[in-house]
């Protein structure tokens, strides 16, 4: 695949990200914040984000497996992946933290169970398209060409 | 290593990956080189942000918002390092006289242990600091909550996520503290665009709001007890358009000497 050909693929696959509402306009925050300066922000904040991630769901497992759930330890970790993910644009794992952050205050254990399961799969969902966008724009580097810009009209 | 000068904030954060404490920025904070009664010379480019925020990811986002508009930024992670950074964390009185320079704290509300909101009471209870702007961000758009740290001193209250115009804009008005009395009344009382501001002869480098003299002459000669006519609240000062904050860069570029009126001259009213 020519460099041109490679970019365009990483244009639409970025545009689908978005249009199915995998990711929100916070991510172009993100992106504008990227320079030559800090030609890797974007991935660098996103690696942290599934570090602390991948931490925050195993605590939910833990927390949401004991005989008796204790809320006040589980809403603060959804809080807090509500935020970051919020914070990169990761629009539908953030939904699904809303959601169970109520179920959390009415402390209904058996739908936070459900919610954890919908929170995992929306994460690993935007794991796994922002890995491929990363490895499409690596292949675009490598190739000597230039990142486009994301043009989507928000 | 472009214009944020130092190591990147990131690669710090990658080696401190697990670990939740600590300072993560560089510059490390310098005390300011004597206690000079004449102030120095106002530098835009030193600007100096302490930020708190218990998220590792929300920290490096605003770090890096911070530093791509000019600013030095200090970031912890925690009400309680934020008072050990500025010296407050004891009760012996501080005799120091070389001071940090901060010129602008901004913390996220809810945090564990201390919140943004205990944080900034325990600023404005401190001599040293209370007149630093303090800017509240949270996740949560509570009316009660924004009001409650609005009435507790708070400049401004950014929702989250932080976007770059929220960081633009309070740069713009950290820079432009003499004239910002008059883009406020210019936007909101387009009737006061002749009132005449005069600030106090040697302009100092924190920002001075509520404790100094009214600084607003108007023609109703209201001597504002906030730093802006009455209508005026503090949410709705700082919330500039990106055109305005344009405008405010040409102010910036000006020479600090020039007095103030005649940079208030220079915004002819039709710039609005």
């Amino acid at each position: 695949m020519d460099l041109v050909q490679m970019q365009k693929s990483l244009q639409d696959y970025t545009k689908s990200l978005f249009l199915e509402g995998i990711l929100d306009s916070q991510f172009l925050q993100l992106q504008q914040l990227q320079d030559e300066s800090n030609p890797d922000f974007v991935s660098q904040v996103v690696t942290l984000f599934f570090q602390d991630s991948d931490r925050i769901l195993n605590d939910l497992s833990l927390s949401l497996g004991q005989q008796v759930v204790d809320f006040k330890k589980v809403d603060p970790h959804v809080h807090q992946l509500k935020g970051s993910s919020s914070s990169i644009g990761a629009q539908r794992v953030k939904n699904a933290c809303v959601v169970f952050r109520n179920f959390c205050e009415q402390q209904n254990v058996e739908a936070c169970h459900r919610c954890l399961q919908q929170v995992k799969q929306e994460y690993y969902l935007v794991r796994n398209r922002l890995e491929t966008l990363f490895k499409l724009e690596q292949q675009i580097v490598a190739s000597g060409g230039m990142i486009p810009a994301v043009e989507l009209g928000f | 290593m472009g214009r944020d000068g130092g190591v990147s904030c990131l690669r710090r954060a990658e080696m401190n990956m697990m670990s939740v404490g600590g300072i993560e920025s560089t510059p490390a904070p310098a005390p300011a080189p004597a206690p000079a009664p004449a102030p120095a010379p106002l530098d835009l480019d030193e600007v100096h942000v302490l930020a708190v925020d218990d998220s590792l990811v929300d920290r490096i986002v605003i770090e890096r918002l911070l530093r791509i508009t000019s600013c030095k930024v200090t970031a912890v992670d925690s009400g309680w390092r934020a008072l050990e950074f500025l010296g407050l964390d004891n009760d012996k009185a501080s005799a120091q006289l070389d001071r940090l320079k901060v010129d602008l704290i901004i913390t996220d509300y809810c945090m564990p242990g201390m919140t943004g909101y205990e944080l900034l009471k325990k600023i404005k209870e401190s001599s040293n600091f209370r007149e630093v702007p303090v800017v509240i961000m949270s996740s949560e758009n509570v009316l009660t909550r924004i009001d409650r740290c609005l009435e507790e001193g708070a400049q401004d209250f950014l929702l989250k996520p932080v976007k770059l115009a929220d960081v633009k804009r309070l740069r713009s008005h950290l820079a432009t503290k003499d004239v910002k009395l008059s883009n406020g009344n210019k936007r909101k009382l387009p009737e006061d665009s002749d009132s005449v501001i005069i600030t106090p002869p040697s302009p100092s480098l924190t920002i001075s709001t509520e404790s100094s003299p009214p600084l607003t002459i108007s023609p109703d000669s209201s001597d504002s007890s906030s730093s802006s006519s009455p209508p005026l609240s503090p949410v709705e000062m700082f919330s500039s358009s990106p055109i305005d904050n344009d405008e405010d860069d040409d102010v910036l570029t000006s020479s600090p000497e020039e007095s103030p009126i005649r940079r208030q001259k220079m915004r002819s009213p039709g710039l609005d």
